[in-house]
């Protein structure tokens, strides 16, 4: 049998080329901690020697001041987390610190997020499909999808939670996180639906003709053509969404007033800072961790997807 | 249906065409790329189509293969219409792209016609098989094109091209891309593989040798528009390396390029044809 002649190879090959890219990742996984390891170095660096009243160009400050309230030292951020949590910030107990604290607003941001990334992309992914299945579709939506964009976020999510307020349907019930993870999804399904639409028109013309000359209809040039083709163009689109919806929450959070997630626990530390400004970090921290989350699950999909990456292996 | 009576007596001829025109609409007038081309190929004949660039000949390929519409005249492929026989897969194609897949193994590129036309695992699994062993990458099965060279490439864009046992194959320049040693290989190959299938061939190059060593006829265009000049039948017997140092391979050359210089009395004739009907125009 030729298979089992071929099988041992290619198994090798295959475990060679995973290697590979194993390798690959991890060492871009050991570049990013040398970059925060940078990153804190600067921050101390500045902190010591840097100007005591920041540096300014024609009166604006471009560099801040180096004080413990504007720049608290690493090692005090880093306490900050397991500081007691003062009563009256989050409704969590006395035995909470604020590393709890922290953990729990973004796992409840994270939450309402993820549901906004995946209405997000559903839509985008739809209004794509729509826009390629119809020419008329394209000239008709794709002025109304980049002008929903110029929408100032703030202005829109009072009106959004407004309009959703008691609105239920059989065991769905609009709750106010409903608003933030609706918002969120207003800005992930842009770059989806921008990045599809340019994906779906990416194959060859050699490749069209070919699926013609097959008699292959949308339905099927879609699935074995397109959608394949049109994977390097969605990774890097599902990596924006994903970092808008996240922003998208945390700004929804804020302006709508709802409480539990971390944009509202940035805002409730900001408001106490005068005492203890290193909270603040704390918490931006666990929103920047949050978007590095975000855009871990959207690596793993990008790993999971790589054979449909352009030029694979050796060409 | 005027083919009705031959349909039902002999097989129809491969290709026939009658009258084809082709006029491609610019934004300020148009073009005419093809004018009055009366052809007919036979069951199982190998007919190469050649002239300078912009002479029609990838165009009327793509007539035949109802990837083009044409503007006037009457195109059948197996006493079908284009669009029938298309639908149909009664030929196959293959480009001066190989077109594969990157994403897909080289067995499941030359199976993917067969997957879009519903056929169940196992016997594409076994189809695939065959094509492969018939193009000599039985060993390649596994891989993925982009680690595969331009000819090997080339040779599974012909497998594929011949899965549904196609009675045509159409092909645009499939070696245009490859180095010359590579080239008479895989023409020695082609024509082993057309004989082997039986089928016919349309085969579009810029190549005088290449069109003289496959064909049984050449048929010579012009451009400007798009018509055929001169058809040259070529006779040289079975093919092997050794036709590639024939005295009638280079005769056959010869006679083949002075019908693209158009220094042969027929075409001569057309080109007056062709003046008198565009003074008949004006």
């Amino acid at each position: 049998m030729t298979t089992g002649v071929n099988a041992h190879p290619r198994f090798a090959g295959q475990q060679h080329r995973l290697r590979l890219r194993l390798g690959r990742w991890a060492g871009r996984g050991l570049l990013v901690l040398v970059g925060l390891v940078v990153l804190g170095a600067i921050w101390e660096a500045y902190k010591s020697w840097g100007p005591a009243d920041g540096v300014s160009v024609f009166g604006a400050r471009v560099l801040p001041r180096t004080s413990d309230e504007a720049m608290p030292h690493l090692s005090t951020i880093w306490h900050a987390f397991g500081a007691q949590e003062v009563g009256g910030a989050i409704t969590l107990g006395p035995t909470k610190t604020v590393l709890d604290s922290v953990v729990s607003a973004a796992w409840h941001t994270l939450r309402w997020a993820g549901l906004g990334f995946a209405i997000g992309v559903t839509v985008g992914f739809l209004l794509a499909l729509l826009m390629d299945r119809l020419a008329v579709f394209e000239r008709a939506l794709l002025p109304y999808v980049v002008l929903s964009q110029t929408v100032p976020l703030i202005a829109l999510a009072p009106l959004v939670s407004k309009w959703g307020q008691g609105w239920s349907v059989g065991p769905f019930t609009w709750e106010r996180s409903t608003s933030v993870s609706i918002i969120a999804a207003y800005l992930a399904f842009f770059p989806v639906a921008v990045g599809m639409t340019r994906g779906l028109k990416s194959p060859s013309a050699v490749h069209a003709e070919y699926f013609r000359c097959c008699a292959a209809g949308w339905w099927k040039t879609l699935i074995r053509l397109k959608l394949p083709s049109s994977v390097p163009f969605l990774i890097p689109a599902l990596r924006l969404a994903a970092a808008a919806a996240v922003v998208g929450s945390i700004v929804a959070e804020i302006s709508i007033g709802l409480e539990g997630g971390i944009g509202r626990l940035i805002l409730e530390y900001s408001q106490q800072a005068t005492g203890d400004p290193s909270r603040v970090y704390a918490a931006v921290i666990g929103a920047a961790v949050l978007g590095l989350l975000a855009a871990a699950i959207v690596t793993a999909v990008d790993f999971a997807l790589w054979r449909y990456h352009r030029g694979t292996g050796a060409r | 249906m005027s083919q009705e009576t031959t349909t039902s007596e002999a097989p129809p001829p491969a290709v026939e065409l009658s009258g084809v025109h082709k006029t491609f609409a610019l934004r300020r007038g148009s073009v005419v790329a093809l004018e009055g081309i009366d052809l007919m190929i036979g069951r199982g004949e190998f007919v190469s189509l050649i002239g300078p660039s912009g002479c029609g000949k990838s165009t009327l390929l793509r007539v035949i293969g109802d990837l083009l519409p044409p503007t006037g005249g009457e195109v059948l492929v197996n006493g079908k219409s284009a669009r029938r026989a298309r639908l149909d897969q009664d030929y196959g194609f293959a480009f001066q792209q190989a077109g594969l897949l990157d994403w897909r193994t080289v067995q499941a590129n030359v199976e993917l016609p067969l997957e879009l036309h519903g056929v169940d695992r196992g016997k594409r699994q076994r189809r695939a098989d065959e094509l492969l062993q018939l193009v000599g990458l039985s060993d390649f099965a596994k891989q993925r094109p982009p680690q595969l060279s331009g000819g090997m490439q080339q040779r599974v864009a012909i497998a594929r091209a011949l899965a549904e046992s196609p009675a045509l194959l159409l092909m645009d320049e499939p070696f245009g891309a490859l180095d010359e040693m590579t080239r008479e290989h895989m023409q020695t190959e082609l024509v082993r593989i057309a004989g082997e299938t039986g089928a016919a061939v349309v085969f579009v190059t810029h190549s005088i040798p290449e069109a003289v060593f496959l064909s049984n006829r050449v048929v010579v265009m012009s451009p400007r528009p798009g018509r055929i000049t001169e058809i040259v039948p070529v006779d040289l017997g079975e093919r092997t390396d050794d036709t590639r140092e024939a005295p009638q391979f280079y005769a056959a050359i010869t006679q083949v390029r002075e019908a693209l210089r158009g220094r042969a009395v027929d075409a001569t004739d057309d080109v007056v044809a062709g003046i008198e009907r565009a003074q008949g125009a004006l």
